[in-house]
């Protein structure tokens, strides 16, 4: 199948049981193709079926209600608001940018559909509204930003429409009266279990995410069933739905497990299953004739089953393996695994909407909106006194008066985060005992920001490019893993190292924090930023990097690690408007106290 | 927001994880423990345990009309309402299912800690309390999913309330105090953010959990979750029975981990494998003792023995220990390697 009909599947197995699947992570930046996939799932969902967009940056109140303040004022008792979620109870929730999805509100979305319920208390009031949902998750990331991972864990598939021919269509492989007879069909829909078995073998031979995934292809496998019209899974449908969910998660190709004798067990093992699948299949297929495929053949007989499955494992995970994308393995190799599980560059959002987070610091008038929230206390407070002079009687039940001058919000206090940048040299002339004491500085140095909640992030640069190593983080599990592999060597593309400082700074001046560079190297820069080499060329491609670093205004910290201080480190580091700091000597305890003290200067 | 009113997944249904169960099961027997810190990979059952756990616990018995749920049975612990109950003769006492209070992460400061009750102040003009979560969850459990990512502020609340035991209400015009002893139960996956050492000191036992790689183990998860999916009552009635048994045996050991005994000999085990990783303070090795000695009586022992300090260290001790960045191993290869070397001697 090509990737299209791929997707095409998607939209319609989802169509038929969104809050069972999950939902579906859509990447794609905005065009024809994905406008296209989301007309064609509208066109599939009954008509019935509530469908609603919600905004990456909704306030906790938008998503799952809260205090309904007019409702309230005029009844004179609390009334709770029903939130998004709620309101689309059966039906689709379209998430746009949710790669900017904060973790906080991830985290919230996600116990939804793990409850199909909201339940929460806010602002004095209990909500408990039953919200069985699908989401569509659009992802627009194009560089460091990801869909949060927990949020991805819960949605079936992950359909990847960009390179699609803009010009050819979506094929639509089904329609609205074959996903209306599905719904209907799919509770009596039956599984073997040694089909659940097969689905839950491939998912673990990939690598392909948690037991929930496993879960989420054995309902897709039931979905494809019911789209087909039959009410027992055939090993077909597995391999549909595990090419579907498990391909795009691929994290590592199978082993060729050790073919054992003991494969022929498994027959004996699973033999009960069709005969337990017999008793409970009193109802026939509802229509067989109509759906005469090949597939109707082995599902009429009982013996088939028998025959077809011990082989199914096998047939799902080949197709299944046959689906990943090329190049993903590749590529996930190469990242050593940074990116999966990267959720904390989702802190953005939160962070830009500010004024919501830290110690509460008094209130001060104004509006509520968006994610600032009112304060309800203050601003009835505030409208006491003119009640009478706005005409309210007393004892009268008419409605207490207030007016937009009356709108109290809470102001907070935000300690401003610290984001502290390390940009380590790898290359060949930085001893590769300097690598070492770096990683540790590093994870000294995050073992004590993360007391203070302080981000850390590293580039590396070596050869011919700087990469981020680490995006921000606070988390030692994925500092320590990621600095476990690096590799040293090569050339110094200094240029290249202080532009990704820029860039990494400039985004966390944007967000509102405080970016502090650390730079360790010997300042022998010979890879210019094209990537050539030449000493003289990569120093003034170096020494103009810096001076566009210094005009963001960033504190940076220049730790020179060459045995001998060198006048080319201490231009650059000028030019830089850095500290420079000449440590032949330095270890990782040194250097950590020298960052702490730096970083204790610029902060706060 | 209360577990009964929801069909939750039995606790004898979950597959694997038997150090969370473990865990879990001991802070239900003794709850002085202080609370389970559940750290582990997506998907793998966290918070269906927990709310397992709060189906199997047996009722308690609590004061009639009391927002605090105080006990009957323990004056010294009574709220100011209940006293005044108890001086006028009016202190009447029911069964009341052990509280389970999920803490949301989009949860507000004011149903924290309880507020100014609105209804009353906007109809009626009058300035009355209406408890929050803290105060339901006295004497139960207080579950806070995704705890690392609870922001500061209410982070901060906890750390002091799960200290002193006592919620200090200082708002609005409002000054009082209230009983909110309760177990902590936090759940988490370290990659998307560290915990607070503060915050983590507070939790008695850590359990660290993984994805299983056990493809039967695996398997049975699927099936047994896709059962209860598609007929809940059915699934439930299934495993009423273990689920029983299990009540039985948490109960049995609460009237009996008050008076278990504990010799000499394993006490100065525990003080040998504390002293063995270095933890700081004396915390380490109460946890240490009372969470072996809860064990011992889950396990119908008759006393505490080394076996059981071997079983429980791990979640006793992991959070405690000292950072140490340039340490490949994990913390729990450390205690391995500590509970090898202290233990078997």
């Amino acid at each position: 199948m090509s990737p299209a009909e791929d997707a095409a599947l998607a939209a319609a197995l989802f169509a038929v049981d969104p809050a069972g699947l999950g939902g579906v992570c859509l990447h794609s930046l905005v065009q024809p193709a994905r406008t296209q996939w989301l007309e064609m799932l509208r066109d599939l969902l009954p008509r019935d079926v509530p469908v609603r967009r919600i905004p990456f940056n909704i306030g906790d109140g938008g998503l799952l209600g809260g205090l309904d303040l007019t409702a309230t004022l005029a009844a004179n008792r609390p009334i709770a608001e029903r939130g998004a979620l709620a309101a689309t109870d059966g039906g689709v929730v379209m998430l746009c940018m949710a790669e900017r999805l904060s973790p906080h509100t991830a985290a919230c979305l996600n116990a939804v559909l793990d409850c199909g319920a909201v339940i929460t208390q806010r602002d004095g009031v209990l909500i408990c509204d039953r919200a069985r949902l699908g989401v569509v998750a659009q992802d627009e990331s194009m560089d460091e930003e990801r869909v949060p991972a927990s949020l991805l864990d819960r949605l079936a598939f992950l359909v990847d429409l960009n390179g699609f021919d803009l010009r050819t269509p979506l094929p639509p492989l089904h329609d609205r009266e074959q996903v209306r007879s599905a719904r209907s069909l799919l509770p009596r829909v039956q599984i073997g279990d040694a089909l659940i078995e097969a689905l839950c073998g491939t998912g673990l031979a990939l690598g392909a995410g948690s037991v929930r995934v496993s879960l989420l292809a054995v309902r897709a496998a039931r979905a494809m069933a019911a789209l087909d019209g039959r009410s027992r899974v055939g090993t077909e449908d597995a391999v549909e739905a595990g090419r579907l969910v498990f391909a795009p998660r691929a994290t590592r190709m199978p082993q060729p497990a050790p073919k054992e004798e003991g494969n022929d067990a498994q027959p004996g093992e699973t033999g009960a299953s069709p005969d337990a699948a017999r008793e409970d299949q009193p109802a026939p297929p509802s229509s067989p004739a109509e759906d005469r495929g090949d597939n109707a053949a082995h599902e009429e007989l009982p013996g088939a089953d028998r025959e077809l499955l011990p082989g199914a494992d096998d047939v799902i995970l080949a197709a299944t393996q046959a689906a990943i994308p090329p190049g993903l393995l590749a590529r996930l190799r190469s990242e050593a695994g940074a990116r999966r599980g990267a959720a904390v560059p989702g802190r953005a959002g939160l962070l830009r909407a500010g004024g919501q987070r830290g110690r509460p610091a008094g209130t001060q008038v104004g509006a509520s909106r968006g994610h600032v929230r009112l304060n309800v206390m203050e601003t009835l407070r505030a409208a006491a006194p003119w009640q009478r002079l706005r005409g309210r009687t007393v004892g009268s039940n008419a409605r207490l008066m207030v007016v937009p001058g009356d709108f109290r919000v809470t102001r907070y206090l935000e300690r401003s985060q610290t984001l502290t940048i390390f940009a380590v040299d790898a290359s060949g002339s930085s001893a590769l005992h300097r690598l070492a004491e770096a990683k540790g500085a590093v994870e000294m140095l995050l073992a004590e920001c993360y007391v203070r909640r302080d981000l850390v992030a590293v580039i590396t640069f070596r050869g011919r490019r700087a990469d981020l190593l680490l995006p921000p983080t606070r988390s030692l599990v994925r500092a320590k893993r990621n600095l476990a592999g690096l590799p040293g060597g090569g050339g110094t593309p200094l240029a290249s190292a202080i532009d990704c400082a820029a860039l990494l700074g400039g985004q966390a001046l944007r967000r509102g924090e405080t970016p502090l560079l650390v730079m360790l190297t010997d300042g022998r820069a010979n890879v210019a930023l094209d990537g050539s080499g030449g000493r003289e060329a990569a120093h003034a491609d170096a020494l103009l990097a810096a001076r566009r670093l210094q005009r963001l205004r960033m504190a940076a910290l220049f730790i020179d690690t060459s045995p001998l201080p060198s006048p080319p480190a201490a231009d650059i580091a000028a030019a830089m408007g850095a500290n420079y700091l000449p440590l032949p000597f330095a270890d990782a305890r040194v250097l950590s106290g020298v960052v702490s003290a730096a970083t204790a200067r610029s902060g706060r | 927001m209360q577990s009964g009113t929801r069909t939750v997944f039995p606790f004898s249904a979950i597959v694997g994880q038997e150090e969370m169960k473990l865990a879990l099961i001991c802070a239900a027997v003794d709850p002085s423990i202080g609370g389970v810190l559940v750290f582990g990979d997506r998907g793998t059952g966290k918070s269906t345990a927990i709310r397992a756990l709060a189906a199997l616990l047996p009722p308690m018995r609590a004061v009639v009309g009391c927002s605090y749920a105080c006990d009957p049975a323990e004056p010294d612990a009574w709220c100011v309402e209940c006293r005044e109950r108890a001086a006028l003769g009016t202190l009447k006492e029911r069964s009341i299912p052990v509280p389970v209070v999920d803490m949301p992460l989009g949860v507000t400061e004011d149903r924290v800690v309880g507020a100014l009750d609105l209804e009353r102040a906007l109809s009626q003009g009058v300035k009355a309390f209406e408890p929050g979560l803290l105060a339901r969850a006295n004497r139960g459990f207080l579950y806070i999913d995704e705890v690392n990512l609870l922001e500061d502020h209410l982070v901060d609340l906890l750390i002091d309330v799960a200290a002193s035991g006592e919620n200090l209400v200082e708002r609005e015009g409002l000054s009082l105090r209230h009983p909110a002893r309760f177990v902590l139960i936090g759940s988490g996956n370290p990659e998307e953010g560290e915990l607070r050492p503060q915050l983590l000191d507070r939790f008695g036992l850590s359990v660290e959990i993984k994805t299983p790689d056990r493809l039967d183990e695996r398997v049975e998860v699927v099936k047994r979750r896709d059962e209860f999916e598609r007929g809940k009552a059915e699934f439930v009635a299934k495993w009423k029975k273990p689920d029983a048994a299990l009540r039985r045996r948490i109960v049995a050991a609460r009237k009996r981990v008050g008076s278990m005994a504990t010799p000499d000999a394993v006490l100065e085990s525990a003080a040998r494998l504390c002293m063995q990783l270095g933890t700081d303070g004396l915390r380490a090795e109460l946890t240490l003792i009372r969470a072996a000695r809860a064990l011992a009586s889950f396990d119908q022992a008759e006393a505490v023995a080394v076996a059981h300090l071997r079983r429980i260290a791990a979640p006793a001790l992991r959070h405690r220990l000292r950072r140490d960045p340039l340490d490949e191993s994990g913390s729990s290869a450390r205690i391995d390697r500590a509970v090898h070397e202290a233990l078997e001697a």
